[in-house]
């Protein structure tokens, strides 16, 4: 669970939002470290693999937070 | 702005071929009454509408007792559909990149459906469709002849090879008049405003040993008629565009091929964009690409204001929050996206003012989210 990491809440955000704050807090974990983004648009979740895809770093899957949101892993590598 | 405007959404809608325009005003003055009657002006009408069905068969190479018109291309993807369904409820078999006509009318037949995955390009694999349409016993399949968002072209000739007696539905509404229609189908449904036909007429060719039947209520279901009173001048129009493009087929289709491959090339080299769509199995009109972090709708809206009429697929642009199940099929990128379709206006200037635009456009927006 990504409970043990830390998660961006991207909750009612619409695209591309999630991306934007993906994009902006990766930084913030260590490099091999996974970052949550928890998003209820239902466009994160198709675009937040094809951001790992195009910005070289790793999608690891996802998760559901206690609310039934979805919550999609990135692993940064770089 | 000194420039006239540039409306580059040939696949949403191609502007009215010269062809269509000359047959238009006439064919609207002499083709008003029912071609059913026996008087002069039903006579009249009814040599039209023959003339108009002979028109569209010899240029797709079919029957005339094959084609139908229907009231779009959408009316055309329901009728063909849903005619072939074999009763007894077996599933359909389609590609995840379908046109949304196509699970429309499985949701409303309340028939269960099998979805195959495609590629990143878009493409589905000719022997994972068999092999879905065996394991299902399926009772129909449906392929488009190529992608209307991304432009990929589907393998349909390799498709049919595998099926062997499973009934082949292919969708051309993309692709009519632009390419031939490729061999092994059981009915082909087409759009005539994608081809530069007026919008509200459709052709749905269905082959004469086919079991289909009318599925909507109609007098004798069995006959292979129109549905309800045929637009009589719209159909000689859109079978008169539909000749004059596909006898231009080639200059045409030439051009325009050459100047998606400048637009691929060039968009290929602004930072973070996701080109979609096979760069060269595709349809020769169309490119789609999609911009991290911009906002689909504000990218349209920012190229409208220099000019530019372009859409989009992004869940952002619509009214519902839902990504383009194309888009998403394929792994691409949702947001930020742009589909550009040339018409057959389209000249190299203005695809080249586009792509001296389109960089300074994506990053002023970036620059708004401060990335």
């Amino acid at each position: 669970m990504s409970g043990s990491g830390p998660t961006l809440d991207c909750r009612g955000l619409p695209c591309p939002r999630p991306i934007i704050e993906l994009a902006r807090h990766l930084a913030d974990v260590p490099v091999g470290d996974v970052l949550g983004v928890a998003s209820d648009d239902p466009a994160a979740r198709h675009d937040v693999p094809a951001w790992c895809r195009m910005r070289g770093q790793e999608y690891v899957g996802e998760e559901t937070a206690p609310d039934g949101v979805p919550v999609l892993l990135v692993r940064r590598l770089s | 702005m000194s420039h006239p405007a540039v409306y580059l959404d040939a696949a949403s809608a191609e502007p009215l071929h010269p062809a269509a325009r000359a047959v238009l005003g006439a064919a609207s003055t002499r083709g008003y009454a029912d071609p059913r009657r026996l008087h002069g002006p039903g006579r009249d009408a009814r040599l039209l509408l023959d003339n108009a069905r002979e028109v569209v068969a010899a240029v797709l190479g079919v029957r005339r007792d094959e084609v139908m018109f229907t009231s779009s291309g959408s009316a055309a993807v329901h009728a063909g559909l849903l005619g072939l369904l074999p009763s007894g409820g077996a599933p359909v078999v389609m590609t995840a990149v379908e046109h949304q006509s196509v699970p429309d009318a499985t949701a409303w037949a309340g028939v269960p459906t099998r979805v195959v995955e495609v590629d990143r390009a878009g493409r589905v694999d000719a022997g994972s469709i068999a092999a879905a349409a065996r394991e299902e016993s399926a009772g129909l399949v449906v392929v488009q002849q190529a992608n209307h968002e991304v432009g990929t072209l589907q393998p349909v000739d390799a498709v049919a090879e595998a099926l062997g007696d499973v009934p082949l539905l292919v969708d051309a509404g993309a692709s009519m008049g632009r390419l031939p229609l490729p061999p092994g189908w059981t009915a082909v449904a087409g759009s005539a405003r994608k081809w530069g036909g007026p919008g509200g007429v459709g052709v749905l060719v269905v082959r004469r040993s086919a079991r289909w039947r009318h599925p909507f209520p109609a007098p004798d279901r069995t006959e292979r008629a129109d549905h309800g009173f045929t637009d009589v001048p719209g159909a000689l129009a859109a079978a008169a565009a539909l000749q004059a493009v596909a006898a231009e087929r080639d200059e045409v289709g030439g051009r325009q091929r050459a100047m998606i491959d400048l637009v691929r090339e060039r968009v290929a080299s602004i930072p973070d964009v996701d080109l979609v769509g096979d760069p060269v199995d595709r349809l020769p009109h169309l490119v789609t690409f999609s911009c991290l972090y911009v906002d689909g709708e504000a990218l349209v809206s920012a190229l409208d204001r220099h000019g530019f009429g372009i859409a989009s697929g992004s869940a952002c642009a619509v009214d519902t929050r839902e990504p383009s199940r194309v888009l998403a099929a394929m792994g691409a990128l949702t947001h930020g996206n742009v589909r550009l379709s040339l018409t057959r206006d389209t000249t190299q200037s203005d695809v080249e003012r586009f792509l001296d635009v389109l960089p300074g456009v994506v990053a002023d927006l970036r620059a708004e989210v401060a990335l």
